[in-house]
């Protein structure tokens, strides 16, 4: 038995993305984990040195490539025909993703084409024999429990984003590169990326790459009431992030959301003001190393979760902060 | 002429506090309310623009029980055209029964000449999170399927997609027809009017018997996690808080 781990480079191409290294580090805890391979797809030719070395200190026997340059540009169908194909090299019983869109994504098309089941969010192993995950449901307010791999096919399933922290596998892996051939069709390209724009404004990258974030929510009472908060992010080199209340009011862009349907942050500092901390908030800023909240409840669940809070009207808090920074 | 097809699913509103019900078994809505999910809500917006454009019509399809009418109700007042229920348990249903129960009413409509063009799911439900029904129901009726849409735009026969949800803007051209799967936050889902709200309550809503008997989720359990010890450190209150915080913000190393 062996687990085929789909990953992703890193952006700034510094090996392979947080995310897929969480994922390698849970699929080692499956049966055959000890015996673990990847596909790399969206990355023709060899893979750059660095993310061979995180697979390699991932215990990565044979790293899965293509070659075919009509996956240069993302079309998950075709790109969900090398990850079976590499299935099929590597003889897998289980195949993980980490839970991006791009994971989950691409994954459905191998579940879809071969009719097999797709638990989404795995975050823990609960019993080897018969295999038991669990998994997040209702935006991680809910643990589900599902069997994985019971019908003998191959288990197609995503690890949700911080289910573990990436760690180096206890012996080494040889990262031994292959080619893996995929019969692509006309249908497997059809739905494909034709161009990428940039847009002014909409980009999410320095909201979730930031090592602050300044999050808003409906407690800021109204769209041109963010100044404070904008001088505040600017001060300590952050960014501002906002609830959905605050998008759907039409007060910010969407890009700012912070949750389960906005982005999901890991900055150093989330200073949230006016912000309940839902269920669904939580879920994009819980990785925060630091959470500080800013509200006038003292109940509210995002005071009670933090590790820090004020108790106050950020209007009144946050003016005092930013001349206390002077 | 597009005619869309939205599907939309009944699911607990988890805004407030998530409470399961007495078997442990499901999310009880009972006291927290039912809505539809966000993504769909963006679906059934999309719907009605696209189909606005072409003069067609938009139908909105549920899979669950006669209390699922209320969601059905919700996309027909803002814009929807006819709605369709199909007739079953959803907590019986997985994903891929899902998809293929749907699929039975797309080749229905198709053999009586009046197919989709266009077929929008959202593209994970809020309670399930299963991000797949719109994929394998490509599968099942063999159409290309973009992931993640927010924004539309037709030109003749084909379909400009985009989507922000994976870093810059990515644009999708395809062909019609073709299946989308609606992520939040491309277009913002418009609010009911007076009018709208009558017409959606004396619409008549179409109800389908599922086909095949449904294999299930596979789910052997639920728990609540239970909420984690709160460790907040109050600083204080109001103004006179900001010196402790700031020296919170140099202690963490934020502020030098
Ligand atoms: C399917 C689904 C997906 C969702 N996805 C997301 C998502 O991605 N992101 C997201 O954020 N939400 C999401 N939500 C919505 C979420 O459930 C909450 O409704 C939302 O996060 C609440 O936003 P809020 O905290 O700004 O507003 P509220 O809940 O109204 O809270 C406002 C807070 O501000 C405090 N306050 C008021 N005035 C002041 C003041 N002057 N100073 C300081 N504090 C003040 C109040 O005490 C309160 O705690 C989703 C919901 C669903 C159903």
């Amino acid at each position: 038995m062996s687990v085929l781990v789909v990953v992703e480079p890193d952006e700034a191409g510094e090996g392979l993305s947080v995310v897929s290294r969480e994922t390698l580090t849970f699929a080692r805890q499956l049966p055959g984990g000890d015996r673990l391979d990847a596909v790399l797809v969206g990355a023709v030719g060899d893979p750059d040195d660095a993310a061979l070395a995180h697979c390699r200190e991932h215990g990565v026997g044979t790293v899965h490539v293509s070659d075919d340059d009509r996956l240069e540009r993302y079309a998950a169908r075709a790109w969900s025909r090398v990850v079976d194909a590499a299935a099929g090299a590597s003889g897998a019983a289980y195949l993980l993703a980490g839970g991006t869109p791009r994971g989950n994504e691409v994954l459905a098309h191998v579940a879809a084409a071969r009719g097999v089941p797709m638990p989404c969010n795995l975050v823990a192993v609960v019993q080897a024999e018969p295999l038991e995950v669990e998994r997040q449901v209702v935006g991680g307010a809910v643990l589900e429990r599902v069997a994985l791999g019971a019908d003998g096919g191959l288990a197609v399933a995503s690890v949700a984003g911080h289910a573990v922290a990436p760690e180096p596998a206890a012996t080494p892996g040889a990262a031994r590169v292959e080619r893996v051939a995929a019969e692509l069709t006309e249908a497997d390209l059809a739905a494909q990326v034709v161009r990428v724009e940039e847009r002014e404004g909409g980009d999410t990258s320095a909201l979730t790459g930031a090592d602050v974030v300044v999050g808003a929510g409906r407690g800021v009472g109204g769209a041109d009431q963010f100044s404070d908060v904008e001088a505040l992010a600017t001060r300590l080199g952050g960014a501002v992030g906002v609830s959905r209340v605050v998008t759907s009011l039409g007060w910010r862009p969407h890009h700012e959301q912070v949750g389960q349907t906005g982005s999901r942050i890991s900055p150093d500092l989330y200073l949230a003001c006016g912000i309940s901390g839902a269920i669904q908030h939580w879920a994009g800023c819980s990785s925060s190393k630091t959470i500080i909240a800013v509200n006038t409840d003292a109940e509210a669940p995002m005071v009670t979760k933090a590790r820090y809070a004020v108790v106050g009207d950020m209007h009144e808090v946050l003016p005092a902060v930013l001349e206390e920074l002077g | 002429m597009t005619d869309v097809l939205v599907c939309v699913k009944r699911v607990p509103d988890t805004s407030g506090e998530v409470v399961l019900t007495a078997d442990g078994g499901g999310v009880d809505g009972r006291y927290a309310g039912w809505t539809m999910s966000a993504h769909e809500e963006c679906a059934v917006e999309l719907g009605v623009q696209v189909a606005g454009e072409t003069g067609g019509s938009v139908t909105v399809l549920t899979l669950g029980d006669e209390d699922s009418v209320e969601q059905l109700r919700a996309a027909l007042a803002v814009g929807a055209h006819e709605a369709v229920r199909i007739d079953a348990v959803a907590d019986d249903y997985g994903p891929a029964d899902v998809a293929s129960a749907i699929a039975d009413v797309v080749r229905a409509r198709e053999a009586d000449g009046s197919g989709f063009g266009l077929v929008l799911v959202g593209n994970d439900a809020a309670d399930t999170g299963d991000h797949q029904v719109g994929i394998r129901l490509a599968h099942l009726l063999d159409r290309p399927v973009v992931a993640g849409a927010q924004e539309v735009t037709l030109a003749g026969e084909r379909l400009e997609v985009r989507s922000s949800v994976s870093g810059p803007t990515e644009v999708y051209d395809v062909p019609l027809p073709a299946v989308l799967t609606v992520w939040e936050g491309g277009v913002e889902p418009r609010y009911p009017n007076i009018s709208g709200r009558m017409k959606a309550k004396k619409a008549q809503v179409e109800v389908v018997p599922p086909g095949a008997a449904p294999q299930g989720s596979g789910r052997l359990g639920l728990r609540v996690l239970p909420p984690p010890e709160s460790n907040v450190e109050v600083l204080g209150e109001g103004a006179a808080a900001a010196p402790r915080l700031v020296a919170v913000l140099r202690e963490i190393g934020v502020v030098r």
